[in-house]
Formats: C-alpha cells, structure tokens, sequence
C-alpha cells in the first residue's frame, strides 16, 4: 500500500507531501505520524506542503487532527509551504486551521520549532 | 454508468441551464464511488479550468469545490456520479459540473448550506464553502430522493 | 397553410431573390453613410452577403419567434463575428443594430412584390420578418456590449497589475501602501499580488498601510481579513497601519473582528514593530 514517507532529524518528524493525497492515504498518513511521534519520541512535526496546489477539507481537518494529537502527545506541529491559491481558498472555504502553527518553507519552520522548545 | 443517474443529474440540469441560456460546448460523465476517483475528478477539471486559462486562483477555488462535492457524493450521498460539461453564452466560457447521487437526499437544505465544517452536530457538508468557491451554485435535494448539485465557473 | 410552412414558403421567396436584396440593402446602407472607404466596403459586402445566406435557412427550420434555438446557431455565430469586428473598427452598437434592421427595407420590397396577390400572407411575412430582424438587431447590441465589456475588464486587471505596489521595507518585512478608494476588484488583485510576493521575498511580516484609503466597505474590509487570515496560513503576519478615525468607525459599526490583527496608527509604529517580531532593533548612533 502507498504510504506517505516520514523523515527522522533528530526529535524532529519532517514529511513532505508531493502527491494528490486520496481520502485514505491522507488517513494513513495521520496514523502513521502518530504512531511515529511516540516510538521515535519527537518533538516536533513539520509538515510541508509546498508541493500541493489543493488543500481541501478533508486534508485541512487532517492536517488539524494531527498537530491536535500531536499536541496531546507533547510534540508541537508547524505546517509549512502553503500556496497563496491554496490559502486563498481554504479562507473562502471558512477553513482557519486554528491551533496549527504554521511557516514560509522548511528552514523557518524548523526555527519556529526550536524556538518553542525553550519554553 | 446507471443511465437513471445521468437522466436525474440531467433533468435537474436543464433548469440551471435555462437560467444561465448557455450552450454545451462537450459533456462527459465520470464515476464517484471511490477514493480514487475523487482525485480522477480533481484531475479532470483541473485540466477544464486549464483549457478555459482560469487564473490560477479560481482554478484552486473550483478543484477545491469540485473535491468538496465529490467527497459528499461518495460520503453522505452512497456513490454517484459528476457530469461535466464545458459551456459557451456566446460570449463566456464556462465549466458545469452536476454532481448527482440517489442516496438519502437533504431534508433541509437551508441548515445544510448555513453549516460549517464543525467537528461535531451539523452536517459538516460545508456546502456553504463550496458555494462561495463559484460562480453559480444550485442544489435539488429531497428526503429519500437523492441530492444534485450543480456549479458553474465563468471565465471572466 | 401552417406556420411552419409559410415559415418555409418566406424563406423561398427570400432565397430566390437574394441577389436582387442584397443589392438594394447594400446601397440603402451605403446611403446611410455608413463608414466606408474601399476594405470596409468589401467587408460590409462580404458581411451582407453571409447574413442574407444564412437567414433563410434557420428562418425556415427555426420560424421567425425564437432566435435561442439551434436553427439560428449560425446567424447568431455570424452576428457575433460581424458584430465584433466591427466593434474592434470603431463602430458604435447603434451602426451594427443598424446593419441589421436596414434589411427590413430590402426584405419588406421584396417580399411586397412576391406576395402582391396574397395579402394575407404578405402581412403575416411582413410583421414576422420584422419581429424577427428586430430580435436579431438587439442581440448585436447585446454581443456588443458584452464584448466591450472584456475589453474593458481586461485592460482595468492589466492596470491593476501593473500598479500593484509591495515595496520590502527590510530582511523579511513587507509594506503595502494603499492608495485611494478600493473596489472590491481592485482589492482582491492587490491582496493576491501581496500574498505572491510574501512566497516571492520569504518575508515573515507585511504590513498594510491603509493611511491613503479614505473609506471602506465591508466589501473591502472582509477582503483585507482574508487576506490576513490567507497570509497567516502562509506563515505570515499581517500589521494593519494608518487606520483613520473614520475608518475605525465603520470597522467596528461593520461588526468587523479585529481581535487577532495587530493594529498601529502609522506605518512607522507598525515598523517598529516588524523589526522587534522579526529580532532586529533601530538604535541611534551618536553623530561626530
């Protein structure tokens, strides 16, 4: 079954979404980061969506149930990369992803990440 | 491809296309019963709204509707069916998309349309959002009957 | 006789003698001083000429009420073509409604000599052709107007564009000086060309200057909070600076939630403000 790949750096889980996700695919990969971030321990999730030019609900609340779970699991969660048509739309859509940390691309979601665990 | 199917998305089709008097320029049909065809269909009318040079703004916004519609189709309506059809009002270009099923059908769809996406009560159908996302937007719905609904995008 | 075929037997008559017709509707036009030097005469000919070819065929398949149907696909198709070519030469609606109705003229003489000893008939042809080229001259001007009105569309979206002031005012921060009354038009490229050059410079912080705006709709102020809350998803904040009293007033009488937006009375507040999110201060140095 095709799985979305999680990439380990240090307590950090980096995945990057490039393909049209279906339905399922897009719940495998919320089980799949969660089961991660409690064996590998993270603390941080980075989920970058540079590569997608849709986001629709069913994704949105994916991607909200995930830095939800994370956050219960005590991992912090920045989505990065998001399109300008993409956020445009979610906007119209009234999808405000509330609770989800988010960035301009990879190197300043991982800054944001660092910063918040010297709390 | 259930031809009873196509013949209610086609006879509640043809009371949007009085309204708008616009010519069907090409039609085609395709399946919604599957995950995967729901990304079929965002592929589909991706490459409509490339043929039709929609920004890329208005393109997002009507894959993203037509991604909304699939998923009820297939979630809330028991599988179905999205009709496409290219249109022309002799001076605008346009993409119809009726997405037709004959499952259990809305009961009430005012409450349906004022619904967000909440996480709990509510239908969450976010039909409200998918009719912002266009330019014409209808539904015929009755209780037990099955749910159409049609959405048009011009190019302007 | 039915209707449809006397629909018929007019198209016939009209079919015969078409050359006699488009003869006299030619030189009736061209006494009406329509704008003529030798390559539009040929194409007024060339115009006249389609039309009248056309006409009977989807007269006598269509009848003469329902200009929409299929029958009348290619008269419609050509008017649309006559129509804006000749709106691209300069020409007003008026002259190309005009083309059309100066045929009844034509027509109507014709028609009166054929049907001299039928003026039952005759009547009936007269007021059908009249109904029918009085459908067909105002949908001109509709296709007129209609394409006027791209023209019109585009060229103002090309302005927009090209006027779309984002200036970067330093390492990761934005400035949008907004200048003059927004339309609702007019705001959505300017955000969408804000949200652009956020990806474009990887900038963390833009701030929106509405100091030139003098009043906002609500229209325009849900697009400024899409816009914000668009950018925030991007990984970007927004900074609203040059709020005017008036504006704060129909902010907060429009019901226009500002809880999340940080807010400051001038662009150089809002700056400051920038530098500190972003980890950078000003100090002043001492002069020699």
């Amino acid at each position: 079954m095709e799985r979305i790949p999680i990439l380990r750096i240090g307590d950090l889980l980096l995945v990057t979404i490039q393909v049209d996700m279906h339905d399922r695919l897009a719940m495998t990969l919320q089980d799949d980061l969660t089961e991660r971030i409690v064996s590998d321990s993270a603390k941080g999730v980075l989920i970058d969506i540079s590569a997608l030019d849709l986001v629709d609900s069913f994704i949105g609340r994916m991607i909200s149930n995930t830095a939800a779970m994370a956050r219960v699991l005590d991992a912090q969660t920045v989505l990065v990369g998001m399109q300008p048509a993409v956020a445009i739309t979610l906007v119209e859509l009234g999808l405000t992803l509330p609770g989800v940390k988010t960035a301009l691309n990879v190197e300043k979601g991982m800054a944001l990440l660092g910063k918040s665990y010297l709390r | 491809m259930n031809m009873d199917l196509a013949q209610h998305a086609v006879r509640f089709n043809s009371r949007l296309l009085n309204s708008t008097g616009g010519q069907i320029q090409s039609s085609a049909t395709l399946p919604l019963r599957t995950d995967e065809h729901v990304v079929g269909v965002r592929k589909v009318v991706r490459e409509h709204a490339l043929e039709l040079k929609l920004s890329l703004v208005e393109q997002t916004k009507l894959v993203t509707a037509a991604s909304e519609l699939a998923r009820n189709t297939i979630k809330y309506g028991g599988g179905g069916m999205v009709l496409a059809q290219t249109l022309s009002d002799g001076v605008r270009r346009g993409l119809r998309l009726v997405f037709a099923d004959d499952g259990p059908g809305i009961v009430d769809i005012e409450q349906a349309l004022r619904d967000g996406f909440t996480s709990g009560g509510g239908l969450g159908l976010g039909l409200g959002g998918a009719k912002r996302l266009v330019d014409e937007f209808d539904i015929d719905s009755r209780g037990g009957e099955g749910t159409a609904v049609a959405i048009i995008k011009w190019k302007r | 006789m039915s209707t449809n075929d006397n629909a018929r037997r007019i198209s016939a008559l009209i079919q015969q003698h078409q050359a006699e017709i488009q003869a006299d509707w030619i030189e009736h036009l061209q006494s009406l001083s329509f704008r003529s030097d030798a390559a539009s005469e040929q194409q007024l000919r060339r115009h006249c000429e389609q039309f009248l070819k056309l006409l009977p065929s989807a007269a006598a398949e269509g009848g003469f009420d329902n200009i929409d149907s299929r029958a009348f696909d290619e008269v419609r198709d050509q008017l649309t073509e006559i129509s804006s070519q000749r709106a691209k030469q300069g020409s007003t609606p008026s002259e190309t409604a005009t083309f059309v109705f100066s045929l009844k003229q034509s027509l109507f003489a014709s028609l009166r000599q054929s049907l001299a000893a039928e003026p039952e008939l005759l009547s009936e042809a007269l007021w059908n052709v009249s109904t029918l080229l009085d459908k067909l001259g105002l949908f001109t001007i509709e296709v007129f107007q209609k394409s006027r009105d791209q023209i019109i569309v585009r060229q103002q979206q090309e302005l927009l564009e090209l006027s779309t002031p984002v200036v970067k005012l330093w390492q990761d921060i934005l400035a949008l000086p907004l200048i003059g009354t927004l339309d609702s038009a007019r705001t959505q490229v300017v955000m969408e060309s804000l949200l652009e050059k956020i990806v474009e410079t990887g900038a963390a912080i833009a701030i929106i200057d509405i100091t030139g705006v003098p009043t906002v709709d609500t229209l325009v102020a849900q697009h400024l909070m899409k816009t914000i809350a668009a950018a925030r998803l991007m990984g970007a904040d927004c900074i609203i600076s040059g709020i005017r009293p008036q504006i704060a007033q129909t902010i907060v009488h429009l019901g226009v939630n500002l809880e999340d937006v940080v807010t400051k009375a001038t662009l150089a507040d809002a700056f400051v403000v920038a530098l500190s999110r972003v980890g950078a201060t000003i100090t002043r140095t001492k002069t020699a």
